[in-house]
């Protein structure tokens, strides 16, 4: 397949949670039938020339993946191109010598195509489950962060820990072929992470889940000017969101508002605010965060919203909900086939 | 009432970093401090509210006519108690489990949580207000009281001059202020509750406070 060259190289991604899909019968699927599910899913989108599948810890019911590097390892020995990527890996919570270790390993397995993706992630189950208090949350991202980026230098190395362990020397295993495990971090709206981001010279994935993409702008400029601080040299900056896209308009929002809804409520409840309206949800669909419609819309709205950001990457979180299984295809089919090469054509026309 | 030119924020997260841009807008000198060293903000106050100051919390405090509380609730030991004696307070804050951890380790069940601040602040004077908006809507939505279709602030508090000050700074942000009752009656506006979260013009702000 002929790509259309320009001189930046738009990246195009898919990111799943490992949503429990439902069947043609709409009956809730188990967790383990939408795992794999996401498994053929990743190899559809590999088919179609998508560049990245990204996929969320969770560790909630609604969620089926809460060991990405475990599905994306199936998903390597099945695809050629895709990159395989995190989205992200929750490592205050985690330990980063095995962070390396899983994601070093997944990078032999797939010949180079590990991505993680560290953040501090929306949710905090993670931090019971594994012993950890949440009340370190700032500390713990912030000393395993430097203790990652050491790590990454691949050469043995000396530590001294307070929320993680003392190293002596330590050589850690596989090292990579390329040298240096692709990372990135996940922000929400903190101004001080994207600073940090740019501090470890790690490139930036923006998560904008709501409310006009333009006000990230600034954030990509603070970022470009902190990375300049430091002296390295600004990496292309990433977006996520979320989205839908079926054939027509009517039709993608019809089905993607009570989905969404159900989401968005399940995570409203635990944290207090209210279930979401429709006025609301159409809002986010017109000018906001999210990416609902046919391919032509949708495609639009991505392009503007790149632009408007002055993002090179951009990943599109799909499956939200219980979503039917054959909707979920179609709409990686309509991305794969029709969103992203219109989407490459509208920032070439400019 | 005060005549507020000064305004400081402790917090320079997406909530302070969010009312320091607006603040500028209105043309108020404003004042933000993080945890620490203003080293670590002055960037990013510098790129994404240009114009306003990165201070230490202290000094924010102690130069700014009032100060608006916009960082975590389970930090609040760190305010500085004594710079903000006799000062108006503005409480942003809330408690919110994914940060803070349980509510019950942290504040009483009998009281809101700005009660509790006022409690822990015995000589300011804490008004509530401008928590219930999420960051990303205060941002998109903030517009001159001339234009149509502008969203409401709640504000609770017990002295009225109080009131006024802070009704008149939320104005000047670009939102229409709703005052809702005495400093305890902001418990309408915790999460959990109907009005929480709410990006909402007046009349629907106050339909959802009372229900
Ligand atoms: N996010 C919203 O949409 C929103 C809306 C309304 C109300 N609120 C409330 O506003 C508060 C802040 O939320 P956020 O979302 O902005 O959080 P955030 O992005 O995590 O930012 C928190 C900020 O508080 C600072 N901070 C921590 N300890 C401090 C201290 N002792 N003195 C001064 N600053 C301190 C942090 O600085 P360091 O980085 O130096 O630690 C950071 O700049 C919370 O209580 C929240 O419930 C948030």
């Amino acid at each position: 397949m002929k790509k259309t060259t320009t001189s930046t190289p738009y990246l195009f991604g898919l990111d799943s949670f490992g949503d429990l899909a439902t069947d043609s019968h709409s009956k809730l699927m188990s967790h383990a039938a939408s795992i794999r599910l996401v498994i053929d899913e990743a190899v559809l989108a590999d088919k179609l020339g998508v560049d990245i599948i990204a996929l969320g810890e969770h560790h909630r019911e609604e969620f089926a993946i809460s060991s990405p590097e475990m599905v994306l390892s199936a998903i390597a020995s099945k695809t050629k191109n895709i990159k395989l990527a995190s989205g992200v890996t929750v490592l205050s919570s985690d330990d980063p010598v095995r962070v390396y270790e899983r994601f070093a390993t997944l990078d032999a397995v797939s010949g180079g195509r590990a991505q993680v993706i560290l953040g501090r992630g929306s949710f905090t189950e993670s931090f019971p489950l594994f012993g950890y208090d949440l009340r370190d949350y700032e500390e713990l991202f912030e000393e395993k962060v430097e203790l990652f980026s050491k790590l990454l230098t691949e050469k043995p190395i000396t530590w001294e820990g307070t929320h993680t362990q003392s190293l002596d020397k330590a050589d850690i295993f596989p090292k990579t072929e390329s040298g240096r495990l692709a990372t990135y971090v996940g922000v929400g709206g903190s101004p001080n992470s994207v600073v940090r981001a740019a501090a470890y010279d790690f490139p930036l994935v923006l998560a904008i889940i709501g409310g006009s993409p333009d006000r990230f702008a600034p954030y990509v400029d603070l970022y470009k000017r902190a990375a300049e601080q430091f002296d390295h040299t600004p990496h292309p900056v990433g977006m996520h969101s979320p989205g839908f896209i079926a054939d027509t308009d009517e039709q993608a929002i019809e089905l993607a508002f009570p989905l969404f809804k159900e989401a968005m409520d399940k995570v409203g409840e635990s944290r207090g605010w209210q279930p979401m309206t429709k006025q609301h949800f159409m809002n986010e669909v017109k000018g906001g965060s999210m990416y609902v419609g046919s391919p032509e819309t949708v495609a639009k709205k991505i392009a503007k919203s790149m632009k408007a950001v002055g993002a090179e990457r951009f990943d599109l979180v799909y499956g939200f909900g219980p979503m039917k299984a054959s909707d979920r295809y179609r709409m990686i089919e309509l991305y794969g086939k029709e969103v992203i090469p219109r989407v490459r054509e509208l920032l070439a026309g400019e | 009432m005060v005549a507020v030119k000064t305004i400081g924020i402790l917090g320079a997260g997406k909530l302070g970093i969010t009312l320091a841009q607006l603040a500028r807008k209105a043309g108020y000198k404003v004042y933000v401090a993080g945890s620490g060293d203003p080293e670590k903000i002055a960037l990013s106050v510098q790129v994404l509210a240009p114009g306003a100051h990165a201070v230490r919390s202290k000094d924010a405090a102690r130069i700014s006519d009032i100060v608006v509380l916009a960082m975590p609730l389970g930090k609040y030991r760190k305010i500085p108690v004594d710079t903000l004696e006799g000062k108006l307070v503005v409480d942003a804050m809330n408690h919110w489990w994914e940060v803070d951890g349980p509510r019950d380790d942290l504040l009483s069940s009998d009281m809101s949580s700005s009660e509790a601040m006022q409690e822990f602040l015995p000589n300011s004077r804490v008004v509530k207000a401008l928590n219930h908006m999420g960051y990303h809507d205060l941002h998109d939505e903030a517009r001159p009281a001339t234009m149509p279709g502008r969203k409401a602030i709640a504000v609770a508090g017990d002295v009225q001059a109080d009131i006024d000050t802070v009704s008149q700074i939320i104005n000047a942000l670009g939102f229409d202020p709703l005052y809702i009752g005495v400093l305890s009656t902001g418990r309408a506006l915790e999460p959990g509750h109907p009005a929480f979260g709410a990006d909402e013009n007046k009349t629907a702000l106050l339909q959802l406070v009372s229900r």
